[in-house]
């Protein structure tokens, strides 16, 4: 019975959870959503940047994409955190002072940004060669091609890849505590340690744990809707309601009906 | 399938004029893949506002003809000829801008709304604002009955419709030369005809085209010419009536008895 009970207060004292929320809403929340969302924007540029490089026709953009996302994929993000938050700290040190944010985000967008690019290039490999053949019949360039009509449809198919590393990314922005923040500067891992380290015991790591899942949580479910959305074909989904769709039509003739609509299915069939 | 006559008269009511032909003209092409001889040199004619129809077994290079007119594919040796003109030291994307392409399998761009499909290269080539490209669009989707589609997703239309959508994006671009890549080979039999009669009233009203087709019937009333092709070679060409009534060459014959 002893031991239970200390297990429960290790995990559930709600005096230790009171006395560390107000900081982890107005500064860790803040914080890690802060790392997180600037993080995200600039590796999803990257990536997308390094997506493109490593499907150009050009080795000399091709390789250095690839041995990028090599790099930045097979090292563990601890090491990349600590080998630029600390390794440029001099150069931060006289570029913007002593603050480990701008290097922290830095760090995990480079990361970021190696699986991102991943997830683009596979979206955009996978739409089919015929689309690109259709685009350049009608005289656009394979730049504008590319723009106009492969690589929004590759991103589209890969939403739910990039959602999912956006959660990576957001459980990995609490690596940044190596570099050493100050207090204002805390996010919700850091916040949660320190007042476990005060009270002896594991409640505020749990609900920094609970701030975690309350984020990435909803983004797993936002992730399945995309997903789902995008399967059944857009805006509500389902087969076409128009069920006169041809009676005014003077070309078409008796028996043309609209097919189901089954996503991407009908047009790539 | 309307007559041509008929049919003419209808659809010149709708679009007002009829179409600025080319000529087009092939002098012996050459192309492989690899160390595979796809085309051994074709000579094809296709006088201004004339549509040939080419015919034959799947393999025989058809549809690779058609992609070297438009430069999708560049031949080995050879020349292709719009009006007499070679077109293989022109910009291909200006090329393609005056020859329209219809596809099997539609293409259309699954992610734009019906309009977006059809003012797309308007907007890009010929800068038309967008209100000058959407009511050009619309009027060509007027042209194939598709009009009250034109918010709707290219996934949320049948075959046929979809197919008519990607005969309005080329027409759109007001080509000179419109080609045909088996376009309703992907289509449930009942959605053919819609299609093949637009197809005939383009025909009928002054387009050149050339139609890779597995329609014998479109071939017989529709082209002013049929030309047969096989492993790489055109066998036999000529008036239809000629070709289906009176087939010379051997394999011709027994292409037809298989297919008729």
């Amino acid at each position: 019975m002893e031991t239970l009970r200390t297990l429960w207060e290790t995990f559930f004292d709600l005096e230790s959870m009171r006395e560390a929320l107000p900081e982890m809403l107005t500064v860790g929340l803040r914080n890690t959503l802060l790392l997180a969302l600037i993080s995200a924007i600039l590796g999803t540029l990257l990536g997308m940047l390094l997506a493109i490089a490593g499907l150009s026709r050009t080795r000399w953009l091709r390789w250095p994409a690839r041995i990028y996302t090599d790099v930045f994929r097979g090292l563990p993000a601890a090491v990349t955190i600590l080998l630029i938050g600390v390794g440029l700290a001099p150069l931060g040190l006289t570029w913007w002072g002593p603050n480990p944010y701008p290097l922290g985000i830095l760090a995990l967008s480079l990361i970021a940004a190696a699986y991102i690019g991943e997830i683009f290039r596979s979206g955009i490999q996978s739409v089919e060669a015929s689309q690109l053949e259709a685009t350049r019949a009608l005289g656009l360039s394979h730049g504008a091609a590319m723009r106009l009509v492969i690589i929004p449809q590759g991103v589209r198919r890969v939403l739910p890849a990039w959602v999912n590393q956006l959660i990576a990314l957001i459980k990995d922005s609490s690596l940044v505590y190596f570099l050493g923040l100050v207090a204002s500067q805390r996010e919700l891992f850091r916040i949660g340690q320190d007042y476990a380290a005060n009270t002896g015991n594991e409640s505020a790591l749990l609900l920094a744990g609970l701030f975690y899942l309350a984020i990435t949580v909803p983004l797993t479910h936002l992730v399945n809707w995309v997903d789902r959305r995008l399967r059944d074909g857009r805006a509500g989904g389902g087969p076409d309601a128009d069920s006169d769709s041809d009676s005014d039509d003077p070309v078409a003739l008796a028996g043309e009906t609209a097919l189901p609509a089954t996503g991407k299915g009908a047009s790539h069939a | 399938m309307p007559e041509r006559s008929q049919s003419s008269g209808v659809a010149t009511a709708v679009t007002g004029t009829g179409y600025e032909s080319v000529s087009v003209a092939t002098r012996d092409v050459h192309l492989a893949f690899g160390r595979n001889q796809v085309l051994r040199g074709i000579d094809l004619e296709v006088g201004r506002g004339e549509t040939a129809c080419v015919i034959g077994p799947s393999g025989s290079g058809k549809s690779t003809l058609l992609r070297t007119i438009n430069r999708l594919l560049e031949p080995d040796q050879g020349d292709i000829l719009l009006d007499g003109v070679s077109v293989l030291d022109q910009d291909p994307d200006a090329l393609r801008q005056r020859i329209g392409m219809v596809f099997q399998q539609f293409n259309l761009f699954p992610h734009m709304t019906v309009l977006r499909n059809v003012t797309l290269a308007l907007r890009q080539l010929k800068r038309l604002s967008r209100d000058e490209a959407t009511e050009l669009a619309l009027h060509h989707l007027d042209v194939v009955g598709l009009r009250h589609k034109a918010d709707a997703r290219p996934g949320r239309l049948s075959g046929g419709q979809q197919q008519r959508v990607a005969i309005a994006r080329a027409l759109a671009m007001s080509p000179r030369v419109m080609l045909f890549d088996e376009a309703t080979s992907a289509l449930d039999p009942e959605l053919v005809k819609g299609v093949l009669s637009l197809m005939a009233d383009l025909a009928a009203q002054g387009m050149t085209m050339v139609v890779v087709t597995h329609e014998m019937g479109f071939a017989r009333q529709v082209a002013d010419q049929v030309v047969f092709m096989d492993r790489g070679r055109v066998v036999e060409a000529g008036p239809p009536a000629e070709l289906f009534e009176a087939p010379r060459s051997g394999r011709l014959q027994q292409f037809l008895s298989q297919v008729l």
